[in-house]
């Protein structure tokens, strides 16, 4: 009885406390959507309108001309294509190597705690270090290693960057990862006669999903977002989308057509944002329930 | 069956060592077919370490391990026709019940329909035909013990493994799981070899126990000899509940024979020494340890009336434990808590002087040096 009095005492906040805190969140959203409802309204205005300021103003005149345009049209470096072709070089760079850092960090993490071989924390120590190497440092010899192999200004290239750059964070997570995954799930697999690839596809796979998710997260986020690689190993044919964007942006001629580059980037934007929509849903734990212990 | 004269399992002169330090230290093991043999020692004894070793888990560094005559050490743990139940289960999370306990089969190439026919059979055997199709995460905990033991179960192996099945169970759920382990030993006879460090689970289970301590094997002996005939001090501590009275005393001649002499408060007591109890002679002015078990120590009327070595000492009762079927009594002598075990329904209270009958035939004598028994 008193238990429940004092649990109503500890729970009730003052009404104006309350009515502060949320004030207070609201402002914080607000000043967190501003830049998006600018984008928003603003790509959906013929440009006089956003020539005559109030930029927060809704639409007078709604128009879907800025996006048709910026899609399909838009002059992007030296030809009216729109950011189409680039958004489609981008997927064309970023789902293999997504696939390849996630696959073979999954992998190395399986080896890194499972297949313990002498100096294997080295290894990792050597993996882990290629995460804190700036982008800059790599880019010349990085671009040496391209021009050797002919990858210079090509897509593939450019997912032989991602890759090899991304291996480090994919090893990371998988490799914590499974360093907490029962070894005795490994053992009994061995005992019931699985091999290496059997005990990996099997057992560890099936139950690495919610770190699927997390490292598919960041390496797209991470590739599709990235510019400097973009810009420096990429040809006209090849640039991603990040590159294509600026060079929308940039274009020293003609107007400044703020509501096609409104347009554009959050063109630019979206994958990433469907990207964490759609997999947070997948994000769950409890995976390993029932695994171990009583 | 027929007689063979090399036993079922063999372990010699195995050694384990992680670079300069050994886990096992030269271990010597038999086993007949059909036996249960129990590893038992406290925690970092190397009681796991020596069944990973028999499953292939872990590396030797040297000796042999052999199962019906073959040598089996350096073979890999699938190809060692071996089960293993681990101490956390170790049931696939991914996969349903039936799943896990086909999976074994499943890598060896089992046809399905054969599958079928050894789950239902052994899901059978273990009353867990209706949870087939759960995942692990939706059984209990003695569920998921069945579902492991059944996943061995199934391979028909020559060698049982079990890795501290019990030790993640609830007392209640233990003892059950105990006995059930035992019916089915009973039943199937087959060979097992069993980590514990419950000396209970040691004593009702097995027909072999090796207790270990730091990766030497203490001794190595059916439960009774474990229990009556400890081969040194530390044995004889870890085995039984509550465990074994050890009293510092020193052997002195008398008219009828020899005699322990014991401190008891600042006095002087005499026990007469049955010559039964050690296997060599006794010298005068000795030093010895005297071990006595608790049930060996009782009220008067409690005692052995088989025997004849009953001793009386009157002791000052300290405490008084009820523990239901038994009442124990804690007394102090020669400078130790003595644990005496009486009738449930004597009547005895703290502070009482009463007297204690010791029953020195299941007394056994230690060298205070060696720690071993006399």
């Amino acid at each position: 009885m008193s238990a429940a009095v004092s649990q109503n005492v500890a729970i009730r906040t003052s009404p104006f406390a309350r009515a502060l805190i949320y004030a207070l969140l609201i402002i914080i959203a607000v000043y967190y959507l501003l830049p998006l409802y600018v984008m928003l309204v603003n790509s959906l205005k013929p440009l006089e309108e956003i020539r005559q300021g109030q930029m927060l103003n809704l639409p007078q005149t709604w128009t879907l001309e800025p996006w048709r345009s910026a899609w399909s049209t838009a002059q992007i470096g030296v030809s009216p294509t729109g950011l189409l072709p680039y958004f489609t070089n981008s997927f064309l760079m970023v789902i293999p190597a997504v696939a390849i850092a996630t696959m073979l960090g999954a992998l190395n993490g399986y080896v890194l705690t499972k297949w313990r071989f002498p100096g294997d924390n080295y290894v990792f120590g050597l993996m882990l270090f290629s995460c804190f190497i700036p982008f800059q440092i790599v880019i010349i010899p990085m671009a040496a290693v391209l021009g050797f192999l002919g990858l210079s200004g090509t897509i593939p290239g450019l997912i032989l960057v991602h890759t090899v750059y991304g291996l480090g964070f994919t090893t990371l997570f998988f490799r914590n990862f499974y360093a907490a995954f029962p070894t005795e799930l490994v053992r009994s697999a061995m005992i019931d006669g699985a091999g290496f690839f059997k005990i990996f596809t099997r057992i560890l796979l099936p139950l690495s999903l919610p770190i699927i998710i997390v490292t598919v997260i960041w390496q797209f986020t991470n590739v599709w977002n990235d510019f400097l690689f973009g810009a420096s190993f990429s040809d006209y044919d090849s640039f991603p989308m990040t590159v294509a964007l600026n060079n929308l942006v940039n274009s020293s001629t003609g107007v400044k057509e703020y509501n096609v580059h409104f347009a554009g980037a959050i063109l630019a934007a979206l994958p990433t944002l469907i990207v964490y929509v759609v997999s947070g849903r997948y994000f769950v734990r409890g995976l390993m329930a029932g695994a171990v212990k009583g | 069956m027929s007689a063979t004269t090399t036993p079922f399992m063999q372990i010699a002169g195995l050694r384990k060592s992680y670079g300069e330090l050994e886990i096992l230290k030269g271990i010597d093991i038999e086993l007949d077919k059909g036996g249960f043999l129990v590893l038992v020692g406290p925690s970092g004894c190397g009681k796991s370490t020596l069944l990973n070793t028999i499953a292939g888990l872990e590396p030797i560094t040297s000796g042999t391990i052999s199962v019906d005559g073959q040598p089996i050490n350096d073979l890999h743990p699938s190809k060692r026709d071996i089960a293993m139940v681990f101490q956390s289960y170790a049931l696939y999370p991914n996969m349903t019940v039936g799943g896990n306990i086909a999976f074994g089969m499943e890598m060896r190439g089992v046809p399905k329909a054969e599958r079928e026919v050894a789950i239902a059979k052994v899901a059978k055997t273990l009353q867990i035909s209706h949870l087939l199709d759960r995942k692990p995460s939706q059984l209990s905990g003695g569920q998921r013990q069945r579902v492991a033991m059944g996943r061995a179960l199934v391979r028909d192996p020559k060698l049982f493994l079990f890795d501290e099945p019990l030790s993640n169970l609830d007392a209640k759920l233990r003892v059950d799981m105990r006995l059930e382990i035992k019916r089915l030993h009973a039943a199937t006879g087959k060979t097992i070899v069993y980590v514990t460090h419950d000396q209970i689970e040691a004593m009702t289970l097995a027909t072999k126990i090796a207790v270990l301590k730091d990766g030497e094997l203490q001794q190595f002996g059916t439960p009774h000899e474990i229990y009556t005939k400890p081969a040194n001090i530390f044995v004889a501590d870890f085995m039984g509940s509550p465990s074994m009275n050890l009293l510092p005393a020193k052997v002195i001649s008398g008219k009828a024979g020899l005699l322990l002499e014991l401190v008891q408060d600042g006095n002087k007591v005499q026990l007469a020494i049955p010559a039964t109890i050690v296997s060599g002679a006794l010298v005068d002015g000795q030093s010895v340890i005297l071990g006595i078990r608790p049930e060996a120590v009782t009220d008067k009327d409690g005692a052995d009336r088989n025997t004849n070595a009953i001793a009386m000492l009157e002791g000052r009762v300290e405490l008084v434990e009820p523990a239901g079927s038994d009442t124990f009594v804690i007394t102090h002598l020669a400078g130790k808590e003595v644990t005496a075990r009486m009738r449930a329904d004597v009547v005895v209270r703290p502070g009482e002087t009463v007297p204690f009958a010791f029953n020195l035939d299941k007394a056994v004598l230690f060298d205070p040096e060696t720690q071993k028994r006399l």
